[in-house]
């Protein structure tokens, strides 16, 4: 087998079985999005207005979460030492585990999008284009999360600065995540431009995010 | 195949733990690294192991493979054990001959050998931290790779599993492996080289220190 798919299979094993950080992310997505229309009462039209950005800001802080352990655990019990003895580049040692945590953190909670974009009164054509706004929206947010994963992993309480260093540099994909979803709920701007402008994103995080997690990994062990 | 250094010097925060440490290991020789705590044991293994760069002094490798760095022909088995509580025995194993690119033919012969056969299914939660570094002493074995680093190797383990460890250091030696070991025991490898990371001066003084005592009334 091949070391990074034996290293993406591992990752996503242990994020399955009890303890990993698969499940709270989709359980903190659905929290966060059920309690809203209570927060903000029974106004259809408000909540269809603030709907996708509700559903992204849901989405943004959950991949967050499962991220402070995503080299932190490695670190701490040694796997890192030992990945760094394999012949694997790190920066693709770094994809396939943001890959991973894509895969575990981001995808369910997509799939739990249109269930929960009912009760922000998102109709099912709407739906569609909100699913594909997180779809390639969301790989961003993963890969923008492991700079930071990366920078915090030797501190023992990373969580806060992750997302501290994190956030600011994810302001542009939520900016034009929730853009492109308004307009594919609500309109009036076409869908396209903002759309254009989060593929972009998403691009751009997929090349940097590996480099620069991997620089970053290669300091935190000296 | 020959692992060489010349003059190493390592800082670690600010503060010089050992300058001037040469040694030459060529294959089926082993280099049992000594000193008091703090003398740099760890890090001499985790330099050699590129995992942090000297602060002066060259290492080097001949005769292993070009194209490859000496961490990536080397087993580095520290003190902590990289093995995932969620997964079994056995996958911990699976996962690590895998991305060290052996084959997953050698698991069970492993895993035999280090005395986890028989609870390879079982989490490796309830593992004993003795049965943690025999998980890890099982890597070494799976996949193979000419030089290892071992940092305590023996510190977790009962008598019975030492002896083993010394057979699985022996026969690695005798298939043209080589060994370097930090250590505060014997190794039980008679032809072991030492290199000791007390300084000399330090020693004198304790000796002179404990003459003036003797000394005086």
């Amino acid at each position: 087998m091949n070391p990074l798919t034996a290293l993406l299979l591992r990752d996503m094993r242990i994020a399955v079985r009890v303890g990993g950080g698969a499940l709270i992310g989709v359980l903190f997505f659905v929290v966060v999005a059920t309690l809203t229309p209570f927060a903000v009462g029974p106004d259809l039209a408000l909540l269809k207005r603030i709907g996708p950005a509700i559903l992204w800001l849901a989405a943004l802080l959950a991949s967050l979460l499962a991220l402070d352990r995503l080299f932190a655990a490695d670190y701490e019990d040694g796997s890192l030492d030992l990945i760094l003895t394999g012949r694997a580049p790190l920066e693709l040692v770094v994809a396939a585990k943001g890959l991973a945590h894509w895969l575990t953190t981001a995808v369910p909670l997509i799939v739990a999008a249109p269930v929960i974009g009912l009760l922000l009164d998102i109709e099912p054509p709407a739906q569609a284009g909100l699913v594909f706004t997180l779809l390639v929206g969301t790989p961003a947010l993963t890969f923008i999360g492991v700079i930071g994963a990366a920078i915090a992993v030797t501190l023992r309480r990373g969580g806060l600065l992750l997302a501290i260093i994190v956030l600011p540099l994810t302001v542009p994909v939520l900016i034009f995540g929730v853009a492109a979803a308004n307009a594919a709920v609500a309109g009036p701007v076409p869908f396209g431009t903002p759309f254009t402008v989060l593929c972009t994103l998403t691009l751009a995080s997929l090349v940097v995010g590996p480099f620069a997690a991997a620089a970053a990994l290669r300091l935190d062990i000296e | 195949m020959r692992l060489s250094a010349v003059d190493l010097t390592c800082r670690r925060g600010g503060r010089e733990v050992f300058a001037g440490i040469g040694f030459r290991v060529a294959a089926g020789q082993a280099l049992a690294v000594t000193g008091r705590n703090g003398a740099g044991k760890s890090s001499l293994l985790r330099i050699v192991g590129g995992f942090i760069r000297p602060a002066g002094g060259r290492l080097w490798l001949e005769g292993g493979g070009s194209e490859l760095s000496i961490a990536e022909q080397a087993h580095y088995l520290g003190h902590q054990d990289a093995v995932k509580p969620s997964l079994s025995v056995a996958e911990n194993l699976r996962f690590w001959a895998a991305f060290f690119g052996g084959g997953t033919s050698k698991i069970g012969d492993a895993l035999e050998s280090v005395g986890l056969g028989a609870i390879a299914a079982l989490p490796a939660a309830y593992l004993s931290a003795g049965q943690r570094r025999r998980l890890s002493i099982a890597r070494l074995l799976a996949v193979k790779r000419p030089i290892w680093l071992l940092d305590e190797p023996a510190s977790t383990l009962d008598a019975g599993a030492r002896d083993r460890l010394t057979g699985f250091m022996q026969s690695h030696l005798a298939e043209g492996g080589l060994i370097v070991a930090a250590t505060h025991g014997e190794l039980g490898l008679s032809a072991a080289q030492e290199l000791s990371l007390d300084p000399p001066v330090h020693a004198s003084l304790a000796q002179a220190h404990q003459a003036a005592e003797a000394s005086s009334p």
